[in-house]
């Protein structure tokens, strides 16, 4: 529940509808909000997750307990590799050992009350009432566990010297972000791990505690290795940061140690022998799997109704073309920070990076629009109108998945949700002198865009695509949400260099005074 | 101003919106069916035969306005699914329209909780307003019992807190007429009659004798016309008696399957613990062969040493415990008391009524919301009650599934309750001024007393207890333990709260 607070300024503010359930200050009303999240997400993962009861694949839920399976038992040299045990093509593990080990205490749990769910082939699209319940229990344990710290962490440092007005807001958007809450308690994932543990390095950074920051987002990556969208940002701020200091070379070389460390620490079963080593290499990087799957809003599937990328390059040039795409288009924010790192300009960084990977690099799935929304909602009362839009189209590039999932019902609720608290208090924006905002054609732009998304909305649930061209209503959607997020990296883009600007003449006037 | 607390009471009708759709895949108990069936027994079959079909178990047993409220909803529930209204292939049906369309009938029936609150709150202070609008809209026993376990509870209270509306704006033949349609809707609801018909006879009646004379009349025409429009059909085809035998199935026992905590649990354990110890002591005590839940088999009583009880004695002590209540209405009706008068009848027509089921505990604690904004005990009282109340709800939602949820609702309800009482009770002004100052906050008045905090610290061990200690150390053996461990503690609340109300009634 959103609250507001006594207004900044302290003299003569009104006091609004909201203050007597934020007067406790910060942590009650987290702990408050988070009770109400938490009931949330357990209300949506009683509706179906991907692949219920659809055999023979299932869906991710299936692969999740598989990994549990495989995890709880064989040794852990074996988990990534094919063997008459483990049959990798049947939902191998592909994501880093983190994902493992967690699997691993999860499976354990799972064992201890419910062996049939994670007994090793036998247990293959388990579905029981119980083991149902204890994986969405996993789910929403990792998530109160990891993801809600991580936020505390966040919100106390990065309200530390501001007013206390629209705090709790803030909270709320970031407890109750709907896209997080749809695809790790609804579809079924554990982003909320690595998420978190992205969260939670991204407050160390705020409070400049370094080294902290470089364990808790090596482990973030040992999670999943999506959470590299946010490492361009990451790097180049510390990078900025340390070239700043008297001993540049000294304080680089402390990260680096903390980094390497971590990840000797999380990798250890597998530094033993090279071919181990690579091995799990080759599992977290499908490149057999093409440029891009199904439906998903980025430059090379949108494209590609025009330029047929798969026909026209061999994939290994693709894997360079995208990465040098990626690399370019997320080139302006790293460089901005290298110069003048700071925490706000840190924040617009990551969003900046993190869309520039979900736009051009290689194999992105839908969900990856998780990662720019998190770093969106970090920055929530920064831009709130686009931090609105945005989660608008992140969840309607969705739509089609979540459709799939039957998970119609919670999507539309979220959605109420979200708007609902979205406009309980409006964060009051500080116009700037210029703004993408303030060009009539933009407005004219969106406003087109949403009343096309409303009536794809209908179309999709209600009209059969035509024979010929199954995957119409698909495309039609990814190509919209497409042309938003092009949008929306640019103005950010644009509002991170900008922001330094203003922040650099308002440093001068400062001074001058 | 205004528009803008109109604006924050359908906030938070929205947002509770949002939870109740949430809640849609989410356990249903036998009621659901129950309901179903009467869909369908309202919709196949004509009006003189509702009360006598037994195709289903779940025969219709609320008074005609409930069945017409069926009926209207079985217009519906044939378009979306002509199944459903199915009086024979619809028996246990459970397809995702049934499920969707029964469901969102009772979010929309809603509205009528949302009206009576709004009606309610219209003239009160906005952080007040606020809170009784967290307080009804958002209670736990609400969602649990309408959103979960399935009954259409907020709307019959909808109609109640309307009634009570009318009632504190001096306008007594509307509420009362309100009132006699709740009755013909859930008789369950006529405990406070009692209050209603000595509060209206004093307050609006007795205005000397030409205007009272009219008055009565006029009264006594609309709760007649009310009871007419529901039962007149029935009384017109001779079925008066099946109807009220339906009614009231007095062949049902003291207790309901889950003992409800009130004061006939103390009886039961009581009547145990004598024949035990006189059992000790070489005293030959027939164990009973009736149980307390099956009803009255001839003349075997449950009970080993302690008297038999029937219904005439629970109806009795009913009456006794509203007395008081009774008697101060009379002495001196006030309009601004009345929601405290009508949630004490129903107290102790939950205490000491007969076949008691625990979900009756909504009738006074939705009520009592209106009251504990009223001054600082209220709210002290009010915080202990609702939290006994909605946690002796919990056995209701058994299964595992449901377990965080129920556990989250009470547990926000509870740090909600805190957070807008504390803010209700701090000088906001002072607040200011210290703040200015840098000096110390003041802290709220708000406190809860060691009692009442430990007691409620133990509502904690009784839920581990029950929950998990008692199932694993003793496995399927004494099953009814645990909830017999849980009544018997929020009894003890339960029996507090009667007592502080009718010492507040009384002073």
């Amino acid at each position: 529940m959103p609250k507001k607070n006594l207004s900044g300024d302290g003299t003569a503010a009104p006091i609004d509808a909201w203050w007597w359930l934020s007067h406790k200050g910060t942590t009650t009303s987290f702990l408050c909000i988070s009770l109400f999240a938490l009931l949330i997400r357990s209300a949506v993962s009683m509706f179906p997750y991907s692949g219920a009861g659809t055999p023979p694949k299932f869906g991710d839920f299936e692969a999740q307990r598989h990994w549990m399976e495989i995890t709880t038992n064989l040794p852990a040299t074996d988990w990534y590799r094919n063997g008459t045990q483990n049959d990798l093509t049947y939902w191998g593990l592909d994501y880093p050992p983190l994902t493992a080990y967690q699997s691993y205490i999860h499976g354990i749990l799972l064992r201890f009350f419910n062996p049939e769910s994670v007994s090793l082939f036998s247990s293959r699209g388990h579905e029981s009432y119980i083991g149902k319940l204890l994986m969405r229990w996993t789910v929403l344990s990792s998530d109160a566990l990891i993801f809600f710290p991580s936020a505390l962490f966040f919100v106390l440092v990065y309200h530390r010297n501001r007013a206390k007005s629209q705090v709790a807001w803030h909270i709320a958007m970031i407890l109750l972000n709907p896209c997080l809450i749809l695809i790790d308690h609804g579809h079924f994932q554990y982003n909320c791990i690595s998420l978190g543990l992205t969260v939670g390095a991204i407050a160390a950074v705020l409070c400049g505690s370094e080294v902290l920051t470089c364990v808790l987002f090596t482990l973030a990556l040992s999670h999943k290795q999506m959470s590299a969208y946010f490492a361009p940002a990451f790097f180049s701020h510390l990078l900025g940061k340390c070239l700043r200091r008297k001993n540049p070379i000294l304080s680089l070389l402390k990260l680096g140690i903390a980094v390497i460390v971590t990840f000797v620490i999380v990798w250890w079963p597998y530094l033993h022998s090279v071919d181990d080593f690579l091995m799990v290499l080759s599992r977290l990087a499908p490149f057999e799997r093409g440029i891009y799957e199904d439906y998903v809003a980025n430059f090379w599937c949108t494209t590609s109704i025009l330029i047929k990328w798969k026909k026209l390059f061999t994939t290994p040039s693709l894997k360079s073309i995208s990465l040098a795409a990626t690399v370019l288009a997320s080139l302006p924010s790293m460089v901005h920070q290298i110069f003048s790192p700071s925490n706000e300009g840190f924040l617009y960084g990551l969003l900046n990076s993190s869309m520039a990977f979900y736009l051009f690099s290689f194999q992105v799935h839908e969900k990856s629009i998780l990662m720019p929304f998190l770093a969106a909602t970090l920055l929530a009362l920064k831009i709130p109108d686009h931090f609105n839009h945005l989660t608008y189209y992140a969840l309607f590039s969705m739509f089609p998945l979540l459709c799939r999932d039957n998970l119609l019902l919670p999507y539309l609720t979220l959605h109420l949700l979200f708007t609902l608290i979205y406009h309980s208090q409006l964060p009051k924006t500080k116009a700037s002198s210029f703004s993408f905002t303030s060009f009539p054609g933009y407005v004219f732009l969106l406003r087109t865009h949403f009343f096309i998304s409303l009536v794809l909305h209908v179309v999709y649930l209600t009209i059969q695509p035509p024979q010929k061209y199954p995957f119409l209503f698909e495309a039609l959607i990814m190509i919209l949400c497409f042309s938003f997020f092009v949008m929306f990296a640019f103005y950010i883009n644009y509002t991170q260099w900008n922001f330094s600007s203003r922040f650099r003449s308002a440093d001068k006037e400062k001074k001058q005074i | 101003m205004d528009g803008d607390r109109r604006h924050l009471l359908l906030w938070f009708f929205a947002a509770a919106t949002a939870v109740k759709l949430l809640l849609i895949p989410s356990y249903r108990s036998t009621d659901f069916e129950v309901h179903r069936n009467w869909l369908a027994i309202t919709h196949s079959l004509p009006l003189s035969e509702w009360y006598f079909d037994e195709t289903s178990q779940w025969t219709l047993d609320y008074p005609p306005f409930f069945a017409y409220f069926e009926r209207f909803l079985s217009l519906f529930a044939r378009l979306v699914d002509p199944k459903i209204v199915d009086l024979r292939l619809g028996l246990d049906y459970s397809a995702d329209s049934v499920v969707y369309f029964q469901r969102i009938t009772v979010i929309f029936s809603d509205l009528s909780l949302l009206f009576g609150v709004y009606r309610l709150t219209r003239k009160v202070e906005p952080l007040r307003r606020n809170l009784i609008c967290v307080l009804v809209v958002w209670s736990p026993g609400l969602l649990m019992v309408d959103h979960v376990h399935f009954q259409y509870n907020g709307f019959l209270l909808g109609w109640l807190l309307l009634s009570v509306s009318f009632l504190q704006d001096g306008r007594d033949l509307i509420g009362g007429f309100l009132f006699a349609v709740v009755l013909c809707f859930k008789h369950l609801f006529a405990v406070a009659a009692p209050v209603y018909f000595v509060y209206l006879l004093r307050h609006y009646c007795w205005a000397g004798l030409a205007t009272g004379l009219r008055r009565l009349v006029a009264l006594g025409s609309v709760v007649v016309a009310v009871f007419a429009a529901a039962f007149g059909p029935f009384i017109y085809n001779g079925q008066i008696q099946q109807v009220i035998s339906r009614m009231f199935p007095f062949g049902r026992g003291l207790c309901h399957a889950y003992w409800a905590p009130n004061f006939w649990v103390f009886y039961i354990i009581l009547d145990k613990g004598l024949a035990f110890t006189l059992r000790k002591l070489g005293f030959d005590v027939q164990v009973p062969s009736a149980s307390f839940t099956g009803g009255l088999v001839g003349d075997s009583s449950p009970f080993a040493v302690l008297p038999q009880i029937t219904p005439l004695t629970t109806f009795v002590m009913v009456l006794l415990a509203i007395t008081p209540c009774l008697i101060k209405a009379w002495k001196k009706p006030q309009p601004g008391l009345v929601a405290r008068w009508i949630a004490y009848a129903y107290t102790c027509g939950f205490l000491f009524g007969w076949h008691v089921h625990e979900k009756a505990s909504l009738h006074f604690t939705i009520p009592l919301a209106i009251v504990a904004v009223q001054s600082l005990e209220d709210a002290k009282h009010y915080f202990l009650v609702s939290i006994v109340s909605c946690y002796s709800l919990f056995p209701l939602l058994y299964e595992p599934r449901e377990y965080p949820i129920k556990v989250l609702l009470l547990l926000l309800h509870s740090m909600v309750m805190w957070l807008g009482f504390s803010a209700q009770y701090t000088d906001v002004k002072g607040l200011k001024e210290k703040k200015k100052e840098g000096g110390e906050i003041k802290r709220s008045k708000f406190e809860i007393g060691c009692v009442e905090k430990s007691y409620l610290m133990g509502l904690v061990i009784v839920e581990i207890v029950s929950q998990f200690l008692l199932p694993y150390f003793l496995g399927d053996r004494y099953a009814f333990m645990p909830l017999m461990l849980i009544s018997t503690y929020c009894a003890v609340g339960i029996m507090y709260s009667w007592i502080w109300q009718l010492r507040k009634i009384l002073t």
